[in-house]
């Protein structure tokens, strides 16, 4: 069976090229995530592979469903946990889960089945008859992620899920999507957050400007693109221990805000010239290993996207 | 081929309205009561005979109208803007096996259907009042559905348009609020200037008005056909530019 497999599609609007030529699949049983700054056009995707939007050009397959044609049918077995909440404040935590099985055409009987199930996911069953503007937004979003479960889907697809939570509540979210996975769920996530893709996901696409710019395991991406070794040098003395010392060493440095970050296989000399120049100088440094944020920086570039 | 799938939105907004049943229905009572005590006898009190019955009896004609074109208008709007734009209750629903088709085809037969629910109100009242003449007052339901249709569509087009609730004001100084004053609820139409009468006809709630009132007295209406091929057509019309329109603002 074709989970989701995803050929040339583009979309414009008003002459912006949104997505711009986007080729990915999903493997059975993976978390692939969609990785990539505001406005790379995550979002974007996840409507039209859902056709909720009607892409320029491309094709869609979403399992075994010609999108184009056929995307009621094949959201029958998806699930979807959007980005901004939209829980229906109109019913409690257990009415949400009621109505939204009948949209699948589920029988009463049968969604009453799945409920204290899904409530017991969600840790919610003590707040089963609670409105939803009384539950935080860490209860709201599992509640979210509850309900896109009530009709058992193969694949589940999740816009930005820990946006907005504490970390409290970002931790037991990571934990229920991992629970999924055991189950043998597939799972698409967008995201921002490097430690959310790091963790969760099997594979990333890092996405800017509409277009896939680099694809593979976490790990993969980073031997792909990157010196493994970082150090970060900041304080007044930075600039100028990086003119004269960290140039030679370093096999690349950059200069973001008042932080140079120097990229190498090796960080012996810089971190033994870093540490005999703290002591009597005013700079400071952080040694550390290369992820993916280092990645994500060096390819969609560190200005400023709102 | 006909589908169904709209009766899950239908049943949505059904189970919402149930938890607020008694007020919504104590509204919906309420409303046509102060109309018809406080003008159809307080301000008939002062008339002659009208069409040779009492004031409140003409009164109760064209309220029936008029109480189903509120409830429609307040329910297509406000009601379906916050459910689109506020609460995104119809992009949760569309993540779901429906379509945005089924969505505003439910929104449109819920909003007549509640109308439906007021301007049978307003027919208890009259009965309660004494006012209603013979039991082919009961056909005045299946004009009532047909106007609260009109009304849904009406009201859903310029949900489409509307940018936020300010937006409906608009509406109801410039269409609702002329059609209430214009299409005979309160006086006769020839009361009227003759070019003022002309430009009511095209005004939807006159036909329905001119429907209801007959009934509600025990007469049988003239021209039925064309009052009723004009509110159908302003029925179907008004829903397909209003799907056409929310096709646009959310699918793009």
């Amino acid at each position: 069976m074709t989970l989701l497999s995803v050929a040339g599609l583009r979309k414009s609007y008003e002459g912006r090229e949104v997505v711009a030529g986007m080729d990915f699949s999903l493997r059975p049983g993976e978390c692939f995530g969609l990785l990539g700054p505001n406005g790379a056009g995550k979002t974007t995707t996840l409507r039209l592979v859902l056709g909720l939007t009607q892409p320029d050009s491309g094709s869609i397959t979403l399992l075994d469903h010609d999108v184009a044609t056929h995307a009621r049918e094949a959201r029958a077995r998806v699930g979807v946990v959007p980005q901004l909440d939209n829980l229906d404040p109109d019913f409690t935590v257990r009415e949400n889960l009621m109505v939204y099985g009948r949209y699948f055409g589920l029988s009463r009987a049968e969604v009453e089945r799945r409920i204290p199930e899904l409530l017991d996911y969600a840790e919610l069953t003590a707040r089963a008859d609670a409105r939803i503007q009384t539950l935080s937004g860490g209860m709201k979003r599992r509640l979210t992620l509850a309900r896109a479960l009530i009709n058992d889907p193969d694949l589940l697809f999740l816009d930005e899920p820990t946006t907005g939570l504490d970390p409290q509540a970002r931790h037991l979210i990571w934990e229920r999507l991992r629970q999924l996975m055991l189950r043998g769920k597939t799972l698409l996530l967008t995201t921002h957050f490097m430690d959310e893709a790091e963790r969760l996901c099997h594979r990333l696409a890092i996405m800017d400007h509409g277009r896939i710019i680099s694809i593979g395991t976490p790990r993969e991406l980073i031997a792909a693109n990157i010196e493994p070794e970082v150090v970060e040098v900041y304080g007044d003395g930075a600039e100028d221990w990086a003119a004269a010392t960290g140039q030679q060493l370093a096999e690349r440095c950059e200069k973001h805000g008042e932080t140079v970050f120097c990229y190498t296989h090796d960080a012996h000399a810089m971190v033994a010239s870093l540490a005999n120049q703290s002591e009597h100088g005013d700079v400071r440094y952080l040694h550390r290993r290369a992820n993916l944020e280092d990645v994500f920086l060096k390819l969609t570039g560190r200005e400023l996207r709102d | 081929m006909i589908n169904l799938r709209f009766l899950h939105v239908w049943r949505r907004n059904l189970l919402v309205w149930r938890k607020l049943a008694i007020p919504s229905m104590l509204g919906n009572l309420a409303d046509p009561m102060l109309y018809m005590l406080g003008l159809g006898y307080g301000l008939g009190g002062l008339l002659p005979q009208m069409q040779g019955g009492s004031y409140v009896a003409f009164l109760a004609g064209g309220v029936v109208c008029s109480s189903t074109m509120f409830t429609a208008s307040f329910e297509a709007m406000y009601s379906a803007f916050s459910r689109m734009h506020v609460q995104r209750t119809w992009d949760a629903i569309i993540n779901a096996p429906l379509s945005l088709d089924d969505v505003v085809l439910g929104e449109w037969v819920w909003a007549a259907s509640k109308s439906l629910l007021s301007g049978c109100a307003v027919l208890l009242v009259a009965t309660a009042l004494g006012v209603v003449g013979s039991p082919l007052a009961l056909w005045i339901i299946p004009v009532i559905l047909l106007a609260g249709l009109v009304f849904a569509g009406l009201g859903l087009i310029i949900t489409a348009l509307s940018p936020s609730y300010d937006f409906f004001m608009y509406y109801f100084t410039l269409a609702i609020t002329p059609m209430m004053l214009l299409s005979g609820v309160f006086f006769p139409l020839a009361q009227l200037p003759v070019w003022a009468q002309a430009a009511a006809q095209v005004l939807p709630l006159t036909h329905a008005v001119a429907l209801s009132r007959p009934l509600m007295n025990g007469l049988t209406p003239d021209h039925v056909g064309l009052h009723l091929l004009v509110l159908a057509l302003y029925a179907g019309v008004s829903y397909g530019v209003a799907r056409h329109l929310l096709r646009k603002r959310i699918i793009k």
